[in-house]
């Protein structure tokens, strides 16, 4: 790597630190992981007085590390897929472009403090999760290595992903289109009732992608080791769990480099002005 | 840190030739031959929709070309490297990059990107320079048209730029923002070795700011001199008046000072009030896009040729 390349990643990690502490001043920015964040742990609240066929701890407990995980996984990619959008429309990437090296210190920065911003919320999510629900376990060194090595396997797979569905989004109108089927995954990934009670197909469909797994992960990690019995299999599966995790991370980080210089080059200030102009006549 | 030399830094700041550039069956560009040595300010004129954008993104290095040879410091902009990118300030149409940061942080991080190169601006000097130091606490989507834009100038020049492209710096300014822009640039040009390249479709913007203009439409440059000159070639017949006996009289006449050296060799001292007017570089100017918006194009560049032969 050559002297300047190394100065690009130096830049790109102060761009990550200026960002994250932008991301966690902006009333907005916080706000969108708070609301949502917000209401789902009132319901799990609630869930705390249902049981699942004799578990010995509640749904609601049961729901909390598996929202911790879907967390990571939905909102890596979101905040990727959104982050890549909005400064494709307000030119911050042809700025990026406009600077020797600005691209790689842009992506750094940006995937950087994505995955800071969640390490943030994880960790208030753990901060209200360990006190409010029975049952979670998160005392002892082991556990909390295998937290962070879920933690981490997770990222390392949503962030490319939220960066090669943002490289091909071309028009941030779009976004929907794609978060829309994301939360269908949710439903289908085992996050708010076990995906033991949906139907095989289901089950098979959900077991591809990364949120089922993220789930599993923190459910293994925080959850007492007589909750693997509600698992699939009564087991945690460990290993296929981060093997899943790090195939999506391979596949997507093979794709992201390509697509992101694909999206670089087409950048043009008639680009971005285009762009604007479509935003513009919907408004 | 080390900073190797420039790699180039003798020669023409821009060379184009026989630019060529289609978006599918639409020929934007159809031969343009441009020459720009280093330093000065030089506007690159023309109607909207004449090709000043695509020409620029070109030399910018943002966009492909059909055809032809540019070379830009030296460097094809198709194959420009980071290097080169340092050596370059753009300034684009209309920026909203990076809106929630403080204007003062963006500055000294986009310093950063030039270090490996050469010494960029400190923020405070060049927030003095551009007159933003009263804003540096701001966030930038805060700013408002003017200062936005002059935060665009300080991050286009930060790396100290040999050569600087503005993009139609000043549309949509009230007259005191651009007046305040046009004094930047003048300050601007005082900076060692930056040559400026400006588009505009404002006449009165290129002459004021530039010592060359040039003017594109139909998709090459039709008319290429300081104001001075384009004026002078512009107003080929000049309208003579004077008044002798009490009388107004007018002539029209392509050759002026000859005209008015036989007038006043043989009128006994009764001539007075002697004017001479010029077709300004204005009106040739405004009857082009005239006819360039009525769809004329060729009709119009041929005309202006004519005029400014």
């Amino acid at each position: 790597m050559s002297v300047n390349t190394l100065h690009e990643y130096r830049t790109g990690w102060k761009r990550a630190l200026i960002q994250t502490k932008i991301s966690l001043t902006s009333p907005g920015d916080l706000m969108g992981f708070l609301m949502p964040t917000g209401i789902a742990i009132i319901v799990l609240l609630f869930m705390q007085k249902a049981d699942f066929e004799g578990a010995p701890v509640s749904l609601g407990s049961m729901n909390m590390p598996s929202l911790i995980g879907m967390n990571v996984v939905f909102g890596g990619i979101t905040a990727m897929v959104g982050s890549l959008a909005m400064d494709r429309t307000n030119g911050t990437l042809l700025r990026a472009k406009s600077m020797p090296g600005g691209m790689t210190g842009y992506l750094v920065g940006n995937l950087v403090s994505t995955a800071m911003f969640i390490c943030v919320t994880v960790v208030m999510l753990l901060a209200v999760g360990l006190p409010l629900f029975d049952g979670l376990e998160f005392g002892t060194p082991d556990r909390w290595l295998l937290f962070v090595a879920v933690l981490l396997m997770g990222l390392i797979a949503a962030l490319p992903i939220g960066a090669v569905i943002g490289a091909l989004l071309d028009n941030p109108r779009n976004m929907g289109l794609v978060m829309l089927p994301i939360m269908g995954l949710i439903a289908i990934s085992g996050i708010f009732y076990p995906i033991t009670a949906l139907p095989g197909w289901l089950q098979g469909v959900g077991q591809v992608f990364p949120i089922y797994w993220m789930g599993l992960g923190m459910r293994h990690a925080l959850l007492p080791e007589s909750m693997a019995a509600v698992e699939i299999g009564g087991e945690w599966r460990t290993v296929t769990m981060f093997a899943v995790l790090a195939l999506w991370a391979v596949v997507s980080m093979a794709l992201a480099p390509r697509l992101l210089r694909r999206m670089s080059r087409r950048e043009s200030g008639s680009t971005v002005a285009a762009r604007r102009a479509d935003m513009q006549r919907d408004w | 840190m080390g900073h190797p030399p420039p790699a180039s830094s003798d020669g023409p700041a821009i060379v184009v030739t026989d630019l060529r550039m289609s978006y599918g069956a639409k020929a934007v560009l159809t031969g343009l031959d441009l020459e720009i040595e280093s330093g000065g300010v030089t506007a690159l004129l023309g109607p909207n929709g004449a090709g000043k954008t695509t020409t620029i993104e070109i030399l910018e290095g943002f966009r492909g070309r059909s055809d032809g040879d540019v070379k830009v410091l030296g460097v094809d902009p198709a194959r420009g490297d980071e290097a080169w990118r340092a050596r370059l300030g753009v300034v684009l149409q209309e920026w909203r990059d990076n809106g929630k940061w403080k204007v003062r942080d963006i500055v000294a991080h986009f310093a950063d990107y030039y270090r490996p190169y050469t010494e960029p601006w400190g923020a405070e000097e060049l927030l003095d320079m551009v007159g933003l130091t009263a804003q540096a606490g701001q966030r930038v989507q805060t700013l408002s048209g003017g200062q936005r834009r002059r935060l665009d100038v300080a991050l286009g020049i930060i790396g100290r730029p040999a050569l600087l492209f503005l993009d139609e710096p000043t549309t949509g300014f009230d007259p005191h923002a651009r007046r305040e822009f046009h004094e930047l640039i003048h300050r601007l040009t005082d900076l060692d070795g930056t040559t400026i390249l400006l588009t505009t479709h404002d006449l009165d913007e290129a002459e004021k700011l530039a010592e060359r203009i040039l003017i594109l439409a139909g998709g090459r440059i039709i008319a290429d001199g300081s104001p001075d000159q384009l004026a002078r070639a512009a107003a080929t017949t000049a309208e003579v008046k004077w008044i002798q006996d009490g009388q107004l009289q007018i002539h029209a006449t392509e050759d002026a000072t000859d005209f008015v050296r036989k007038l006043l060799a043989t009128d006994d001292g009764k001539v007075t009030e002697l004017e001479i007017h010029r077709a300004s570089l204005e009106d040739a100017y405004l009857e082009l896009v005239a006819q360039f918006e009525a769809g004329e194009a060729a009709a119009a560049v041929d005309t202006f040729k004519e005029v400014t032969r």
